[in-house]
């Protein structure tokens, strides 16, 4: 069930992401919905599916991206595998790994797709890359960690209720 | 006897008395009286006049304030109404004007064949610079089309689906167009960046080349059919050290507003790819 409203989830996050929040760039950095929520989403206690949607999220950016699979899915899966790791670590104080979480993760999708564009024959200078696009989109991405984790922490209760012990 | 005079007496004092008062007044001397006298009357009448029209208020209100709020709330619902209609008509006219300065823009290179189309979203990483439009391979559209408006090049079709396309812009950091100054007929390499400007490279030293000159596709390599606009020099970089000048480029499409673009549907791209020598070939 989780993994199947993966699908609907993403997808319209992929539409609400290619259409409103592309178009909303600071300097030229954009906030990256889909990776918020599968960050959020991996944090969550009782997630088992954190997996499942990183693939799904990677699936639904390649449909639309210029950036080869392997890229989108190589930076996603770092960035899920980071909070898988934070969860175990920091589970007493979820916001602050959200985060620490959207940093890093900002940072490393950002580095896998610099290197991958590289590869590729598109040679981008670093310091603008990283003044340019990646802060701002750090920033951007900081700014809707919060709202994000509290509705995708709402899913997650919805999904996998709490056992109550009797 | 008595009695009739002394009435004629007191008729003749009230007269002049009248008479007096009269000229008085005609002559302005009563005024601050008058004004001291009549100052209170005038403020109990407001008083009681304000007071009338408040309980008269109170009294008519509930019919209609009923009448004033279902007037109003109609009222709100027809500038509402007028509102959108507005904002329809002004988005209609809009794509209006759009489409028709494309449609002069076709009519003006007829050589060309061209399929309209929406665009509809833009890569969702912001290290490239691509959109999305409309339109697809059941439309006529095939990688490597060139993608146009009535201003100039935007840039090409990069892969294709039934019924969308995704299009490279000229200001993508991968995209290298051909391109030849209008001026004096340079061949130079046009490139985009990150920032979203593009940049000239690879124009000879000895070229003169001045801010304002026009910058056209030249059709070699055969990405592009010659002759379409780009931009204009905004700025030449030339050093005596360098092989080459470097400038900059002003495009004359703005790319932030791009909504109706243009596909070329009869220009074949020739990929010249395997006539490029490698390192490998003998």
């Amino acid at each position: 069930m989780a993994t199947l409203i993966a699908f609907p989830l993403l997808g319209f996050l992929t539409i609400l992401q290619t259409t409103v929040v592309s178009q909303i760039p600071l300097l030229h950095g954009t906030a990256d919905l889909l990776l918020l929520v599968i960050l959020a989403w991996a944090l969550q206690k009782r997630v088992k599916t954190a997996w499942h949607w990183c693939i799904i999220g990677a699936l639904m950016v390649t449909l639309i991206s210029a950036l080869p699979f392997g890229i989108t899915l190589m930076g996603y899966i770092l960035a899920t595998g980071l909070a898988l790791s934070l969860r175990q670590r920091l589970w007493q104080v979820p916001v602050l790994a959200m985060f620490l979480l959207t940093l890093l993760g900002t940072l490393v999708t950002h580095a896998i797709d610099l290197v991958g564009l590289r590869l590729m024959g598109t040679i981008i200078p670093f310091t603008d890359a990283l003044n340019l696009v990646t802060l701002p989109s750090a920033l951007l991405n900081l700014l809707l960690a919060v709202p994000i984790f509290a509705l995708i922490g709402d899913l997650a209760n919805w999904m996998y209720p709490e056992e109550i012990e009797v | 006897m008595n009695t009739t005079l002394s009435r004629s007496i007191q008729t003749i004092v009230l007269a002049l008395i009248v008479v007096g008062l009269i000229a008085l007044a005609l002559g302005g001397y009563l005024t601050p009286i008058s004004r001291v006298a009549l100052n209170p009357l005038i403020q109990f009448q407001t008083w009681v006049s304000t007071r009338y029209h408040a309980v008269q208020n109170i009294l008519s209100a509930p019919q209609d304030t009923a009448r004033l709020r279902q007037r109003n709330a109609e009222l709100e619902a027809e500038v509402s109404r007028l509102q959108a209609q507005i904002i329809e008509l002004q988005q209609q006219l809009g794509e209006t004007h759009i489409l028709s300065a494309l449609v002069e823009f076709a009519r003006a290179n007829p050589t060309n064949r061209y399929q309209a189309a929406a665009v509809i979203a833009r890569d969702p990483s912001p290290f490239l610079n691509y959109v999305i439009i409309n339109r697809g391979s059941d439309d006529g559209i095939r990688r490597g089309m060139p993608v146009v408006t009535q201003q100039g090049l935007v840039g090409r079709v990069a892969a294709v689906t039934a019924g969308a396309a995704r299009v490279q812009l000229i200001t993508d950091p991968g995209s290298v167009i051909n391109v030849r100054l209008g001026a004096s007929q340079v061949d130079a390499i046009l490139s985009g960046q990150l920032t979203g400007e593009i940049t000239l490279d690879m124009i000879p030293q000895d070229a003169v080349v001045q801010a304002g000159d026009l910058v056209l596709t030249s059709g070699l390599g055969g990405g592009f059919p010659p002759n379409i606009l780009i931009g204009q020099v905004t700025g030449i970089r030339s050093r005596d050290q360098d092989i080459f000048q470097r400038a900059t480029v002003q495009t004359v499409v703005d790319f932030s507003q791009l909504e109706i673009v243009l596909v070329i549907t009869n220009f074949n791209p020739v990929d010249i790819g395997p006539l490029i020598p490698t390192s490998s070939a003998p």
